[in-house]
């Protein structure tokens, strides 16, 4: 059972955050992993969501609008159902980077931030994941695709498109 | 804290342990800048201008954040710490708009000050700028985002000093932006908007031009008006306000009302009303001519011809039908020598005691209840400091919202404790430590509740533990301070400042609704009261200088509020004198009602009261005229001319002049020039003598003196009350020099309240509205419409 009635949230979500607010001295703490755990079910950070997240940390709205538009990896506009990260810092874009970035936009038709119109895939440019010595890397949703070429890409992107990529969360 | 001693610029200075080193440096008379620090919120580092070298610290350390130690050796101006400023300020101006000509803030602004003192005048800088639109919030609320130094002041004094959390900041970096708490996509109008109560203490805390106010924005420039500080005429609380004033063809219009100097009994703040809601006296509705009924209608009038119609009807009535036929109403905003002489002018030339006016708490109970402890009588400065404070009844936060920012100040610097029992869920219950639920109507259970009376309990409140365990806390507090809303009267009010008095060093005070209310019952404008509580009929100064004994009728109670209209209806009231006050619409009188009687009507504006007169008089409004007035608490603070309207008078010199067409001693009602008196020459005689007369008159004024050469001099009229009025022991040089001091009743207990009609009438004004007066603001009428609006707002987004 929920501690909120009518919650937005999946029964499992709503409970994981019912427990979520009791691990920190202060309940707001658990603002930041709320956001991205209700970004991860619904695919972006929603008004409803805001509300609710505000409402179960006795919180301002507009104090979780204020910690949610600090961090440019939530979002509050649907991504695409897989979102491709491309990473251009240096290490990446040493190793061609750019080339992985111009690639994606082009197969996908589309730039920095947006989704394509079937809303199967959206494309973000993103700094540092972390993928630096496999460089140049992309991330789709939470799984990695590393030493990239244009040729990997068309194969990862059409592993996604038929369904047969891993899709974690 | 014991205090410690530090070296600053080579200066020695001491201060207690604990405190920020900008403050001791400002209190030993060294300026550090500061954009972010704000006294009394909390501490940011945001700026870094505050930037001062102290010996062995590897690098600049911020005055803001640090606190003194003892030994602690400080510079606050060197080419370093200047090199760094200059380098901050070229930063923060690196997106600035250079504006400041056409800029509200020009002329005031912090960072233009900054930048001329440290020269950052030319940019590194060769990218465009990043021009945003400005945007309006409310309003009242203007934000200009270019010129935001993310300094988060008004952050901080909307969520920890109003405790609204209406602004926020959002994004990071160079995009970080303040935004309010409606975001443009949840608004119908795509706009986005702030959702609070409009106090403009975000504008005032801003130390650049990035938040302006809907009232004053674009209409002049800091310098090209008068700054004259008076005192606001909205609640009880009695703040001082700073109005800015500019020159008009009609006389001199009031642009801007604002908290300057901060030196008043409200420190830091102003509500929406103090700031913005002067603008009544530019109201296009203002009468500024007498009008005279004339063939069933009112029409306008020479001064001469009205003053005489008044004057001559008035004394021939009091002639043919008795003064015990004539009813005067006064007003809660009208000044202290005002009421003093109206009621002087009712008693000694009407000769009657039918004299009320409207009562927003009762005044007579609580100086009854505290005859003899006079020391127990709070000030307003009281609820800032006091340890503990009980507030039953009222909602401060609407009501009286500087008592409230003062006891939420209190509560965040002083860790005082707060129990409030009402029986709404008011605002303030988040800031305290009790909350009481009290049952409908449960004040005066509680009252014998808290007093002993166990058998009250039920009456009281529904949850018994929760009464039981509130009694017991408060009991235990010492020192505390005990805040009182309208909702007590009489015998009851008296009840509970017993039970206050029981409590070791208590403090008390009762909540009116308007700037002089309690000036209003002190000065005697009660049928059974002469001013400073003095009942009609028992010895003492006033009856002898006003004749009772000698009249028979002044030695009883005259008719109150309600028994003059009754009067009238029966047709017994001969004539009516109202002053300030619109008791037919307040009370909403059958107009039919007055048909018989003569009705003198002092007032701004055609209100309900004055359309029905036969005289009306162009009065002038409390921040037209020079005097003083009493806050709720007590505290006498002056009240000093700012606007004129070309066309109205005072109503001090209305009552005086009307007196004198009917024929009464002038000298004998106003005490001026009397042989005792001061005659001077105010700079008549020119040519020889001139210097003679500007020397007096910078003696006068240096040393906090005033002339008093004329009948229309309220000052004249304060000797006497300081004279006559038990309280009113006024330090005349404390009330001259702008400081407020405070003043309690001091008549012995005599009268049995049981036996006293209860007339109390609380006004009910919200956030945005202000009595009749509050009518015609046009700022309030905006806020009013802006909050219907955005309930709807919430109701539709909730569906
Ligand atoms: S006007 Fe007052 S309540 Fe409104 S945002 Fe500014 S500080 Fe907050
Ligand atoms: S709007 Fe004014 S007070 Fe608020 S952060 Fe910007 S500069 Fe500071
Ligand atoms: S708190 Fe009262 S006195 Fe102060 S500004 Fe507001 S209305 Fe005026
Ligand atoms: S630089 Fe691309 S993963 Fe680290
Ligand atoms: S005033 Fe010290 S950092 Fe801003």
């Amino acid at each position: 059972m929920s501690n909120v009635a009518n919650t937005i949230f999946s029964p499992e979500l709503a409970a994981r955050f019912d427990h979520l607010v009791t691990l920190y001295p202060v309940k707001r703490s658990a603002l930041v992993p709320m956001l991205l755990y209700a970004q991860d079910e619904i695919g972006y950070v929603s008004d409803a969501a805001v509300s609710e997240i505000a409402q179960r940390l006795s919180l301002e709205e507009l104090d979780v609008r204020n910690v949610l538009s600090y961090y440019s990896m939530l979002r509050t506009k649907p991504a695409g159902k897989y979102n491709v990260q491309v990473c251009t810092n240096i290490s990446c874009m040493l190793r061609g980077g750019y080339t992985v970035l111009e690639h994606c936009k082009q197969q996908l038709g589309i730039g920095h931030k947006e989704v394509t119109p079937d809303g199967l895939f959206s494309l973000e440019e993103v700094e540092c994941i972390g993928a630096c010595c496999w460089a140049p890397a992309m991330q789709v949703n939470y799984d990695f695709h590393d030493d990239l070429t244009p040729e990997k890409v068309d194969v990862v992107l059409e592993m996604y498109r038929k369904g047969q990529g891993k899709d974690v969360k | 804290m014991p205090d410690v001693t530090l070296t600053v610029d080579g200066k020695q200075i001491t201060a207690p342990a604990g405190t920020l080193l900008i403050e001791a440096c400002k209190a030993a008379g060294i300026e550090i800048p500061a954009f972010c620090y704000y006294p009394g919120l909390s501490l940011q580092a945001a700026c870094r201008m505050c930037v001062v070298r102290i010996e062995k610290m590897p690098k600049l350390a911020t005055a803001c954040t640090t606190t003194v130690a003892e030994g602690m050796v400080v510079q606050t101006e060197t080419p370093e710490i200047v090199q760094a400023r200059k380098a901050t300020l070229q930063l923060l101006l690196g997106n600035h708009p250079l504006d400041c000509p056409v800029c509200d803030a020009g002329g005031e602004c912090e960072l233009q000050d900054m930048t001329f003192k440290y020269g950052a005048a030319s940019s590194f800088y060769a990218e465009p700028k990043n021009h945003r639109e400005e945007q309006q919030w409310s309003p009242v609320v203007y934000f200009d985002r270019p010129r935001c130094i993310l300094c988060y002041r008004c952050v901080r004094m909307c969520g920890e000093g109003m405790d609204v959390f209406a602004l926020g900041i959002q994004n990071r970096g160079s995009s970080a932006v303040i935004a309010p708490n409606v975001p443009a996509h949840l608004s119908p109008d795509q706009l986005a908007h702030v959702d609070c109560e409009q106090c403009g203490m975000c504008i005032d805390a801003c130390p650049v031009g990035a938040l302006t106010s809907g009232t004053y924005r674009y209409k002049t420039r800091p310098w090209e008006m008068n700054h004259v500080a008076t005192v606001c005429t909205h609640c009880g609380d009695g703040c001082k306000t700073t109005l800015g004033v500019r020159s008009t063809s009609s006389g001199a219009e009031i642009v801007r009302g604002d908290n300057r100097d901060k030196s008043g009994i409200n420190g830091d703040f102003l509500c929406n009303k103090g700031r913005y809601a002067f603008d009544f006296a530019n109201h296009e509705g203002r009468i500024t001519q007498p009008l005279v009924r004339k063939d069933g209608t009112l029409q306008p009038a020479s001064w001469e011809e009205a003053l005489s119609v008044a004057g001559s009807r008035l004394k021939e009535l009091r002639d043919s039908r008795g003064g015990a036929a004539l009813g005067v109403v006064g007003s809660n905003r009208i000044t202290n020598e005002e009421a003093y002489l109206l009621q002087k002018f009712a008693r000694t030339v009407l000769g009657t005691n039918n004299i009320d006016h409207h009562r927003t708490a009762d005044y007579v109970a609580f100086a009854q209840a505290l005859a003899g402890h006079a020391d127990r009588a709070a000030s307003l400065h009281d609820t800032l400091k006091a340890p503990a404070v009980l507030v039953v009844g009222g909602d401060p936060t609407t009501q009286a919202p500087a008592t409230a920012w003062n006891l939420r100040s209190n509560v965040r610097q002083n860790r005082a404790r707060l129990y409030l029992a009402n029986v709404e869920p008011i605002k303030l219950r988040r800031q305290a430590k009790g909350f009481l639920q009290l049952a409908p109507y449960g004040y005066n259970a509680l009252a014998a509740y808290l007093a002993g009376d166990e058998a009250a309990a039920a009456a009281a409140a529904a949850d018994h533990a929760a009464l039981a365990s509130f009694r017991e806390a408060v009991k235990a507090e010492q020192d505390l301070l005990i805040l009182i809303g309208a909702e007590l009267r009489g015998a009851e009010l008296k009840r509970l400042i017993e039970f206050g008095l029981s409590i070791p060093g208590a403090k008390l005070a009762l909540l009116a609704d308007y700037v002089n209310s309690r000036g209003a019952a002190d000065m005697g404008l009660l049928p059974d009261m002469l001013p400073g509580y003095t009942p009609v009929g028992s010895q003492s100064a006033l009856a002898t200088e006003y004749g009772a004994g000698t009249q028979p009728e002044l030695t009883k109670p005259g008719m109150d509020l309600l028994e003059i209209f009754d009067a009238a209806a029966r047709g017994n009231l001969a004539a009516l004198y109202v002053v300030g006050s619109n008791p037919v619409g307040r009370l909403g009188i059958d107009p039919a009602t007055l048909k018989d009687t003569f009705v003198v009507v002092q007032e701004m504006f055609l209100t309900e009261t004055a359309a029905l007169a036969d005289v009306v008089f162009p009065a002038a409004n409390l921040y037209e005229k020079g005097g003083s007035v009493t806050n709720s608490y007590g505290d006498l603070q002056l009240v000093s001319k700012a606007g004129d309207t070309a066309g109205v008078r005072s109503d001090f010199e209305l009552i005086v002049r009307v007196a004198d067409k009917m024929g009464a001693d002038v000298r004998k009602l106003v005490p001026f020039g009397t042989s005792t008196g001061l005659r001077a020459d105010m700079g008549q005689t020119r040519g020889a003598q001139s210097g003679e007369a500007d020397r007096h008159a910078i003696w006068l004024a240096a040393n906090n003196l005033e002339p008093r050469l004329s009948p229309f001099d309220p000052f004249a009229i304060l000797d006497e009350v300081q004279r006559l009025v038990p309280g009113y022991n006024v330090l005349r040089l404390q009330l001259l020099s702008g400081n407020d001091q405070h003043l309690s009743p001091a008549t012995p207990a005599t009268v049995d309240l049981s036996q006293r009609r209860d007339l109390v009438s609380p006004s009910g004004d919200s956030l945005f509205t202000s009595g009749t007066l509050g009518r015609y603001s046009s700022m309030l009428g905006d806020l009013q419409r802006n909050q219907a609006q955005q309930l709807v707002q919430i109701h539709t987004a909730a569906d």
